[in-house]
């Protein structure tokens, strides 16, 4: 289907289910029980899975199949999530026009740092793509203030032109972003008993976009293209000798996996249209190289998985505090509730980033193919057992 | 006029002149050894012929076209295939994909972004490649990965993967180097049936004189940078300054 094959079709459509229905599979625990600070079903959040989600993908374009390791593709994001904003600005509330702008604008700044920093490869791309990253958060964030505005970040204001849509509305307040009349924020909200699951229209736009960029990845996994970008990875030299030149290929990918970063820019911008220097800074840039490696780096669906968990991570983990904790162990002796809440305390709240860092570290030193290697080796360990299972019973049979 | 004309091509590196004057011609359809003592700079030629290395003077002409100052990937295109002295094959892919990647390489040149068709479509270059795997005797091993194969049978796949770009001159830099005695003769036999089967000229680097005697039908000898003599291999094995220069004066 779709030019797939079977078992691509599946992950595809796994990923669709997955993602279709993620406002009951991230709400699983009801409204007002203890649990409910685990649910992640909750628009804001949802919207940033999906948009980390292309963000990562795009990013294994370029390091799971060239090997290349770009430490500046928070830079794409932030040129992204600039043009989607002045298009919001100047031309109206539409998403379309912006996102189409953001992954122009992303793509001409790739075709451009790409030229530049693909002439070395190995830890000198990663520092040139570092160096120039940087150098676009310090532009945006002083340099070209009439541009971006700062350190404030770019924010809509009653004064922009919108020659397409309106200043400001009826009401005197400033328009919201919308898909042909239909906002970005209108949720619907759906009770069953103690549930509430919640349905976002900017959540499903990104969403669908995250599927068909999903698609996209694939495609080009298993075309000739992605072939020589695994070529590249694995032997420069016999490339070069092979009669294929290996540099626009690089450059290829890497546009590519910036117009992803760009994509996913003017999507954030869509849902919430501000943007700051701080989307650019060199953190963001090394959160995305994380998410792919933890989720498996030239695997299909493991960036999606390794955004998803960081984004988790980040939102859950950081929330639980101390009164939580005191409250979970309170059926603990005074003392040994204190020394627990003490010992727990550091990996919690403004801490979860050390949690993360384990987590990685375990990753890294125990399944260096990330999460999805990890589920290869359950299903493995499953079927091995299934098999000693069958094995079992069939030296049994005969004798019985 | 031979297929490559090599003309007074000189190289220094800093205080070392590795090639001087040297003149060679490679006549088509021949098999032509180079051979020499340790530095005398065999590889130095070879890179001068592939791109790797721009000679200081002189010129090369592969087939009346300059081969000077191009890249590796576009000599290749002009019909110049290089076999390696460590077998260089895409390791991390499998031996089909290794034996695809030149098909596609001669079909849609240097760079094709086609980035949305299926490899699997792609009848005409999976055709070719199953049909080179077959003649290379290597058809059950084509889901492996290349890089898990012994060191024979890399070298195999590579000239495999050489041949299948249909090239007019194929070189190869110590083909043997470092195999044990079955393999070396397994690819003597090998080279041995591409010379007689295909219209190819094979240009060839060696140290071993078992593998240069029983292929080559020309023979250039170099010594210090310069080359001592070119002949037909029943003269270089009598050729007295070939003893002296090259097999030892006690040989």
């Amino acid at each position: 289907m779709f030019g797939l094959d079977k078992k691509d079709t599946s992950l595809l459509i796994i990923v669709a289910c997955l993602t279709l229905f993620a406002p009951f599979i991230l709400n699983p625990f009801p409204t007002g029980s203890a649990m409910a600070q685990f649910n992640a079903g909750y628009p804001d959040l949802m919207q940033r899975f999906v948009i980390f989600g292309i963000f990562a993908i795009g990013f294994n374009i370029l390091f799971g199949l060239t090997g290349y390791l770009s430490f500046g593709h928070a830079a794409f994001l932030g040129a992204g999530s600039y043009s989607a904003v002045w298009m919001f600005k100047l031309i109206g509330m539409n998403v379309i026009p912006a996102i189409v702008l953001s992954v122009i604008v992303a793509g001409l700044f790739a075709l451009l740092i790409g030229f530049i920093s693909l002439r070395r490869s190995g830890i000198y791309f990663s520092i040139l793509t570092l160096a120039f990253a940087q150098m676009s958060f310090n532009l945006a964030y002083s340099v070209l203030t009439p541009v971006t505005n700062g350190e404030t970040g770019l924010q809509l204001t009653l004064e922009d032109p919108r020659i397409l849509g309106v200043s400001a509305t009826a009401d005197g307040s400033i328009p919201v972003t919308n898909l042909f009349g239909l906002e970005m924020r209108s949720t619907f909200e759906l009770a069953v008993g103690p549930w509430a699951f919640q349905f976002n229209a900017g959540y499903y736009l990104c969403a669908l976009i995250m599927l068909a960029a999903f698609y996209l990845a694939i495609r080009i996994f298993r075309s000739p293209f992605g072939m020589m970008l695994r070529a590249v990875k694995s032997n420069q030299q016999r490339m070069n000798y092979t009669g294929l030149n290996t540099r626009p290929y690089t450059l290829a990918a890497f546009v590519i996996s910036g117009m992803y970063a760009g994509l996913a820019g003017g999507l954030m911008a869509s849902m919430d249209p501000l943007a700051g220097a701080e989307r650019m800074q060199w953190t963001a840039s090394g959160e995305v190289v994380l998410m792919t490696i933890l989720g498996g780096a030239g695997t299909l669906i493991g960036p999606v998985l390794g955004a998803g968990f960081i984004k988790y991570f980040e939102n859950i983990f950081s929330k639980i505090n101390d009164n939580v904790l005191h409250t979970w162990f309170s059926f603990l002796p005074d003392g040994m509730e204190d020394a627990v809440v003490f010992i727990i305390h550091p990996f919690i709240g403004k801490g979860w980033h050390l949690t993360l860092g384990i987590l990685f570290m375990l990753v890294v030193i125990f399944l260096p193919g990330g999460l999805v290697e990890g589920g290869q080796r359950i299903k493995g360990w499953l079927r091995g057992r299934k098999a000693k299972d069958s094995n079992a019973s069939g030296e049994t049979n005969p004798a019985e | 006029m031979g297929i490559l004309e090599v003309k007074d091509v000189g190289k220094r590196f800093g205080g070392l002149q590795a090639l001087s004057n040297v003149n060679l011609s490679v006549q088509e359809n021949s098999v032509h050894a180079i051979i020499g003592p340790n530095g005398a700079g065999k590889s130095t030629l070879l890179n001068c012929l592939v791109g790797k290395l721009i000679p200081d003077t002189g010129s090369v002409m592969f087939d009346g076209q300059s081969v000077l100052g191009r890249a590796p990937y576009e000599i290749n295109q002009m019909g110049i295939s290089r076999v390696f002295q460590t077998p260089e094959i895409f390791g991390d892919l499998t031996v089909l994909e290794n034996m695809m990647i030149p098909c596609f390489a001669k079909r849609d040149g240097a760079f094709e972004l086609n980035a949305l068709s299926a490899v699997l479509k792609q009848k005409d270059i999976l055709q070719k490649a199953e049909h080179m795997l077959e003649e290379m005797n290597m058809a059950d091993k084509r889901h492996m990965h290349a890089a898990a194969m012994s060191r024979g049978d890399k070298r195999r796949l590579e000239i495999g993967m050489c041949l299948s770009q249909e090239p007019r001159l194929l070189l190869l830099d110590e083909p043997t180097a470092g195999m044990a005695r079955a393999d070396t003769n397994n690819t003597i036999d090998l080279l041995k049936q591409i010379s007689d089967e295909r219209d190819i000229t094979i240009a060839i680097i060696e140290h071993d004189m078992h593998v240069v005697f029983s292929l080559a039908n020309r023979i250039t000898v170099l010594a210090q940078g310069t080359p001592l003599v070119e002949d037909d291999p029943q003269n270089i094995r009598g050729n007295p300054k070939v003893r002296e220069a090259y097999l030892g004066e006690s040989a």
